[in-house]
This record gives structure tokens, sequence and C-alpha cells, in this order.
């Protein structure tokens, strides 16, 4: 047995794996990164539009602050998330920000002088002031009160991840790439590595550390429309649930974007609507207004996608093979600004769909329809990255329910949230791996990897009828079908139950070739079953949660219940004979928040079925701060009374704005 | 975007193993229909769920932007999954691996390894020993000079300028269009504080810019068309001027 003996081991390569190691390696841990595929070409790299920060420099965003960033946050996840969660992230996300211009992300820049933005779909003249020329600028995204999130044109996530992953190098981070984590090693309630899988070679090693940090990303392949890359397959959170120890959170949680591209599913970015492109129906008509006066295209992502859904219901569609879309319409904001800050999105157009954004009138329009986008559920962890149950197992970025996001993300808060959870994340399993010792015997790990290898010889002596292509088609099918936009207990119970059948036939397959290297059947055969644990525990969460919030949408519960869904939804799998997950809650308390839970400020009204709890907190949270602000203090002291938070690092400082100057 | 029933089309590809001992580079062949707007990836990965499933390949974004399924497809390198089957009217394509990279199986190259060397030869990182203070504000930059270095980091390393290259065919050893374009990118970034001179120790030799033949046939083949030969020869004159 080939056993690597590391102090910090990140499991997944994109943009939050990356930063970990980073910070994992500055304090002098020996650490290395495993990744399904070179790093530079994780999903973290599809990231077209931006990531938010509130930096406050260009004219739309001048008087920007954390107090915003808050509040959008927590509006937008529909009150689910962790308060303290978000604080830390809003309180981080402009030294991300300031610390990847210096490792050399080309952020755009304000440029002073006036220029034309298409607002409302009217063109409109901002006018930059001297004093901020140079500094890092931002545009418009959905479900923001300011302008704040920052981009590289409409490649933002590229340029990160090339700027993190040259980070790492430089650091000297061991990187490995095809290399497939398969199980984690765990004794006593305490993580000590993974065993692992050459994609290469086929060999199964074994990596022991002190700590161990998953990020790979979300479970967007167990829907089949989906924006995700192939690899996001949920195999990290998946690995996880399977020590029958760590929990998952909100798996029902999931994101559906209002402009993938029919039929390949290829995003186009919310740049596109934040830069003033709007969505209009066969009629050529722009509906939105009509739904959402307030808002409009920019309410945020799991309102705008129902929207849509509920006007191609109403008969405003239009027809394709591919079933019923309505249109992206970007033509209004010119060639010029197309072919420089939206140039991905038109090379997409042109190339997958033969259409030129850039042309004026119907032709330009591109065919768009909700699909599966972002996965808010993953590894349950403390603030501090780590699992609430399994020792030493650290989680960051998609793959993890920190839980920042709730039942909805913002655009522009999931790139953010892969470096600034790296940088928060990183720095305290750095400081678990080096206050905590390789305390595991070597039969222990030997025994774990010869269960992996008896598993794949155990796949290919299968001598079944059934096709694993097959059943995986079948599960994102099924997704897509019953555990979609719109949800029902009916599909609900009709989704879960078919997984579980699907999950028992996967033993029952034929895997043709029974080479263990170099056999694309093979990984899907011990990919899937993990893929339908995932899918069970989204569609039974989905099931139980009796309510609708952020992206969860019940049809046959319309209102957010706060009274009696509060909570976190944890699913476990402790018996690995088990066909369906184990569900319990966590529940949020409201009389610790600094933002007791109201309506969003979009959607529909009257849609909440209240909490006792909030308006008595809302009086306190009133009380304080007229007391405070009469005392003057400022928005920080006010806000360290609410909610107080914690950070590593020296990052609790105050963050300079050109505004304060 | 018609519902009819599309053309039959023939994809061969080339499939070998190294690392099996029986194996031989051998053309197999697939026949299979055209559907609307179908790409390389749908139909190889319609192949391997339906015909092969022992077929090796690499995807991963499938949209163009991660530059993982660079192959050769009727003698040109390109991206396999922006190819539209519709731009090929005899409805024969010829899949190969790219050369120039180490093979795995099939269409499957280690383009990760080569890129890996390739970015710690040129040291692709900013060099700066100025500590920043990330909560004070971030240093200024000219919008056009951000803008500058945005269309050079605009490279996604998916190795087709390489497979494209005449000149790693004589010089194994040449950093590449990729590895060039890479020194302009950090030459052009004022947080990169290395001078023309550091720059020559990396890359001013034959195996570096004083190698390339002007061939361009990176440029050509650029899914992202960077603008190569001028940044060639823009590094060629900066350099060859300190000698």
């Amino acid at each position: 047995m080939k056993i690597n003996y590391c102090d910090a081991l990140v499991i997944g390569g994109g943009l939050a794996g990356l930063r970990a190691a980073v910070a994992a390696q500055k304090k002098g841990l020996n650490t290395i990164v495993l990744s399904l595929v070179p790093v530079k070409r994780s999903h973290s790299a599809a990231a077209q539009g931006g990531m938010q920060a509130s930096l406050g420099n260009s004219k739309m965003s001048d008087g920007d602050n954390e107090d915003l960033h808050f509040a959008d946050t927590v509006k937008g996840s529909d009150w689910g998330c962790d308060q303290v969660v978000a604080r830390m992230f809003v309180h981080t996300a402009p030294k991300a920000i300031r610390e990847l211009a210096s490792w050399g992300v080309p952020w755009s820049r304000v440029k002073e002088g006036s220029r034309e933005a298409v607002i409302n779909a009217k063109k409109t003249t901002i006018t930059e002031d001297a004093d901020r020329h140079g500094l890092i600028t931002s545009r418009d995204f959905g479900g923001t009160k300011k302008w704040r999130t920052c981009y590289t044109a409409d490649a933002t996530g590229h340029t990160m991840l090339f700027g993190v992953a040259n980070e790492a190098l430089r650091n000297n981070v061991d990187i490995r790439d095809r290399k497939e984590a398969l199980s984690i090693i765990h004794e006593n309630g305490r993580c000590y590595g993974a065993i692992v899988r050459d994609l290469i070679t086929g060999e199964l090693e074994a990596y022991v550390a002190k700590g161990t940090c998953i990020a790979t990303g979300g479970y967007g392949r167990v829907f089949k429309q989906t924006t995700n890359a192939v690899i996001c397959e949920g195999i990290g959170a998946a690995i996880a649930l399977e020590t029958g120890i760590a929990t998952l959170g909100n798996m029902e949680a999931v994101q559906f974007h209002p402009t993938p591209i029919v039929p390949s599913g290829i995003l186009l970015t919310e740049g596109c609507r934040g830069d003033g492109g709007i969505l209009r129906d066969v009629d050529g008509h722009r509906f939105m207004p009509d739904y959402e006066p307030e808002k409009k295209e920019l309410a945020s992502r799991d309102v705008v996608s129902r929207r849509m859904i509920e006007h191609i219901r109403n008969g405003k569609g239009v027809p394709s093979p591919y079933g019923f879309h309505v249109w992206l319409d970007i033509s209004i904001l010119g060639r010029e600004h197309i072919e420089k800050n939206l140039r991905d999105v038109q090379e997409i157009c042109q190339i997958f769909n033969g259409i030129d954004p850039a042309d004026e009138g119907r032709k330009g329009w591109a065919p768009v329809l909700p699909m599966q986008h972002y996965s808010m559920g993953g590894i349950r962890t403390k603030p501090t990255g780590e699992s609430q149950n399994l020792n030493g197992l650290f989680a960051c970025g998609e793959a993890s329910c920190w839980d920042m996001h709730g039942f909805n993300r913002l655009g522009g808060n999931s790139v953010s949230e892969t470096v600034v959870a790296g940088m928060i994340i990183g720095n305290y399993f750095a400081d678990y791996c080096l206050s905590n010792d390789v305390t595991i015997p070597t039969s222990t790990v030997q025994k774990f990897l010869d269960k992996q290898d008896s598993y794949l010889n155990e796949i290919l002596t299968y001598n079944g009828t059934e096709d694993i292509f097959r059943i995986k088609n079948r599960m994102q099918n099924l997704m897509d079908q019953k555990v979609g936009i719109f949800r029902d207990g009916e599909n609900l119970k009709a989704a879960v139950d078919e997984l579980e059948e699907l999950l028992k036939k996967t033993k029952q397959i034929n895997v043709k070739s029974k080479e263990r290297a170099g056999n694309p059947e093979l990984e899907e055969a011990y990919r899937v079953p993990r893929m339908l644990k995932v899918a069970l525990c989204v569609a039974n969460g989905a099931l139980q949660r009796t309510e609708s919030r952020g992206a969860h949408y019940r049809e046959d519960y319309l209102k957010r219940d706060d009274a009696n869904w509060l909570n976190r939804t944890l699913t476990s799998w402790p018996d690995e004979n088990q066909t369906l997950p184990t569900i319990s809650y966590e529940a949020l308390d409201i009389m610790t928040m600094e933002l007791p839970p109201a309506f969003r400020g979009y959607g529909a009204k009257g849609m909440i079925i209240e909490h006792d709890l909030s308006e008595k907190r809302q009086a306190i949270v009133d009380e304080v701060t007229e007391k405070l602000q009469a005392e003057g203090k400022d928005r920080h002291e006010i806000q360290h009374a609410l909610m107080p938070f914690d950070l590593p690092m020296n990052y609790r400082e105050k963050n300079e704005r050109a505004g304060d100057l | 975007m018609s519902i009819e029933k599309g053309r039959e089309i023939t994809i061969s590809v080339l499939k070998f193993n190294p690392r099996s001992k029986v194996s031989k580079p051998h053309f197999v062949e697939y026949k299979l229909e055209e559907t609307p707007g179908m790409t390389l990836f749908i139909a190889l990965m319609k192949i391997r769920e339906e015909m092969d499933a022992d077929l090796s390949f690499d995807f991963v974004c499938r949209a163009g932007i991660c530059g993982s399924c660079g192959m050769v497809v009727n003698g040109k390198p390109t991206l396999a999954c922006r190819t539209l089957i519709a731009n090929y009217p005899t409805g024969i394509l010829q899949l190969m691996p790219m050369p120039a990279f180490e093979l795995i199986k099939d269409l499957s190259v280690n383009t990760g390894k080569w890129m890996d060397g390739m970015s710690k030869r040129v040291e692709s990182w900013i060099h700066n020993d100025h500590e920043v203070d990330i909560s004070k504000l971030e240093d200024r930059i000219d919008p056009d000079v951000a803008n500058e270095t945005f269309e050079l980091d605009r490279c996604i390393e998916c190795g087709i300028c390489v497979a494209s290259c005449g000149t790693i065919l004589m010089r194994p050893n040449f950093v590449g269009p990729v590895g060039l374009n890479r020194v302009a990118r950090f030459e052009v970034d004022p947080h990169d504080k290395r001078t023309a001179e550091d720059f020559y120790e990396l890359i001013g030799d034959d195996d570096g810019i004083f190698g390339c033949m002007s061939l361009m046939a990176c440029e050509d083949h650029c899914p992202k068309h960077l603008p190569l030969q001028n940044k060639i020869a823009y590094l060629r004159r900066k350099l060859v001027a300190l000698r």
C-alpha cells in the first residue's frame, strides 16, 4: 500500500480549494491538493459575470458597505442563511478582492469621465469622478442595492482561478491532478485523509493528513439540464455522507439560473441583465416589469426563473424543437459594449447557436430557459468550516453548507465565497492541522484502502442487465422533471421512490471492459451510486420541507413558513445498507439574528407565515440601534452589539474605502 | 433547428492505450445520426454511452472556457466542445489526440503536466516584494493597462498553440506560444516588478523567444484569438535589444 503523508490535504482544486491550500502552505504546512482535472480547468473558470465585494469605488456603487452587502445576502437567502457566516463573508470580501488584485487578477478599473450605460432599457450617462480613476470598478447584478459586482469583462472566474493557481505555484503547494478521492479515512469521530484513485494508472493510494478539506464544488450534474461542468457530480459531498458521521445541509436548496442558452445549457452571465439586457416573450414583449415592477429582470435568480416559467405556462413562451423558451435581448446594449464586456457571451451565441447577439432586433435575441446552476446545500460545517460531527474534516466553497446562501444565492456571491471561504476556512483549517497529530495505525488505513479495492473488483463482477449510463440519464431526467423549479408532494414522492429503485439497480449492471485503468464505464459505475445518494438527499429534503423558501418552491405549500420551517435540513447516511438518507433539522435562532425575518422586497407579497419571535427580535434590534446611535456609536459598534463575529488573521480590520477618505 | 431526421455522420477516432501490453494504435469508426446543434461533445458522449464505453476523452466545461478538450479534427487542432458537426459538409470527422503532449489514452492527453512545467519555467506569478495591506485601498491601475493585461490573461492553456507549433517539432523543449504569451502578460502587468533582464534569463535562448520560426499556426488556431504573433515579435525585439 502506498501511503502519502502530509500535514494538510485539500480535495478539489478550484478557487476555494486552492485558496485554502495557499493559507495552509503559508502557515508552514506541507500541503497537497488533489484534483480530478488540471486545476486551471476547474469549474470556477466558468464564473463569468463577477465577484461581489462592497468596495464602493464606482459612481453607481458609491456609499456601499458591508451592511448593505449583508442585508442583500440575507434577503437573497430568504432568511435561510447563517447570519454570522454572512457577516464574516461580507467583511472579508473587500480584502479578498484586493489580495487578488495584488496576485495579478486584472480587475476592470474605474475610468474617469462620462460613459453611456443602459439602465431599465434606457440610455443613461454615468460620470465617474477623477479621484476614483484606476480603482476597481463594479457592475450591477440581481438582488443588490448597489452596483457591487467586480469583474474582468465576462471571464472573471477564469482570471481569478489563474491568479490563485499561480499563487499556489509560487508558494510551492504540491498539486496533483487526475486524482479522485473515493472515501474518507476516519476513526473515532476524526478524519485522517482519503483513499484516492489515480485516474491515469487506476492505482489506489492513501493520503494521510492531520486535517482534510473538501472543496469539490456542487452537485449540479444530478440534474439533466445544468450549467455545471461535467465534473460537478457532488462526489465530495457523497464521500463525506458515506462516512455515516458527517452531515449534509440544505441539500434541497438548488438554484436555477434564468439565462442558460437553449439547448446546450451553457450559461449566459447575469452580467447580461446587470448591464441592461432584458427578457422578451413570444410577442417580443418585455414581461418582467409586469411581474416585478420594482426589480424587473434584476430580482433574485429564484424569482426571475419562476416568473419566466410562469409566463411560459401563461402561453407566452417561444416554441422550439426543445420545448418552450423566452428571449434574452442584449442587442439594446450596443455592439461596442457587447464586444468589450460580453465577448464570451457573444462567442457562445455565435458558436453554439449561430446568433450574433449584437445584431439589432429579433435576429440578435438568444433563446434562454432556467436550468440548474448552483448547489446551496453541501457538507454542513461550523463557521470555522469544520464538520459539525466529524473532527478534522473541513469543507469550503460550493461543496459546503457553511452557510451564507441559505435557500438562494445572489449572483456574484459564489466566486466571492470561494476565495473568502478559502481565506477564512483555510486559516482555521491550517490552525487545526498545526495543533493536531496523525494518530492512526496503518492497519486502519489499509482497511479503508482494501474496502475500496474490493468494491471496484465487486463492480467488475456484476453480471446484471442494467446499464449505468441509462440509470444516470434516468436520474437526471427525474431530477429535472420532479425536483426542479416547481415542486409538489406527489411528484417529489414519486421521485424519491424511483431514485431509491435506481440506487438498488446500480448493483445490477454489467461493466463491459474488466480493466481497472482507463475504463470510463467503471468510473461511472462507482460514481453514479454516490450521485444517487446525493440526489436522494435533495429529493427527500424537498419532499419533507412543506413550505416555499428561496429556490425551494412548493406549489402545494406556497408560503414561506417561518413558524415551522425556519431551520436547516441535515441529511446523513449512518448505515451503508440504507437506501434512503436519515433526516434531522437544525433550528435557526431568531433571537440572535441581526436582521430578523421579514419581506425580501421582491417576489409576491403576503406569502409569509410569521414566527412570533420575528417581531420581538426586531423591536430589540431597533431599540439597541436607536440607543447606540444616540450615544454616537458608529455602524461597526452597533453591528458588534447586535451580533458579534470573529475572523482569523487580521481579517477583522476595518475596510478602507475611497468614500471615507 | 429542425426536428426532421438528421444525416448520418461518421466519426473516426484513433484509439490507443499506451499502458496496455496488447493495445496498438488503430482507427475505429462510429456512425450516428446528427441532431440539431450537435457538437463533438454531444457526439462523443453519445458514442461512449451507446457504442463504446471504453472510449477515453476529456471534457470539463463543454463551453469553450476550460481548455480541456483540445484534439485534432480532420488535421486541425481545435476545441472539441466548440466544434459543430454541421460545419463539416462531408459528415466525416477524423479525430486524433493532440501531438506534443504525453498520451494518456485515445483522445486524452496530459496537457496539465505540460502546462504545469511551463508555468514553473516562466515563473508564471506576480513577482513583487511589496507586502500589500488588504484592508487598505488597492493600488490604482490605469483602466487601459488593466484591460491590456486582461487581454493576454484570457489564455486557457488548452495546448492548441503547442499542438499547432512547427518549432516544437524541432525543439521539444521549446517553451511554446503559450509560455511566451504568459511572459508577455506579466511584462505588461504593473503589479509584476520583473525587468526585461529578468525575462531574458527565463526565455532569452533558442528554446525560448529566439527559437520561434514565426510560422504562426499558433495564432491561426488559438480559440481565444490571442495576438500571439504581435506579442512574440514584441518580446523578441525587446529582448534582443538587451544584448
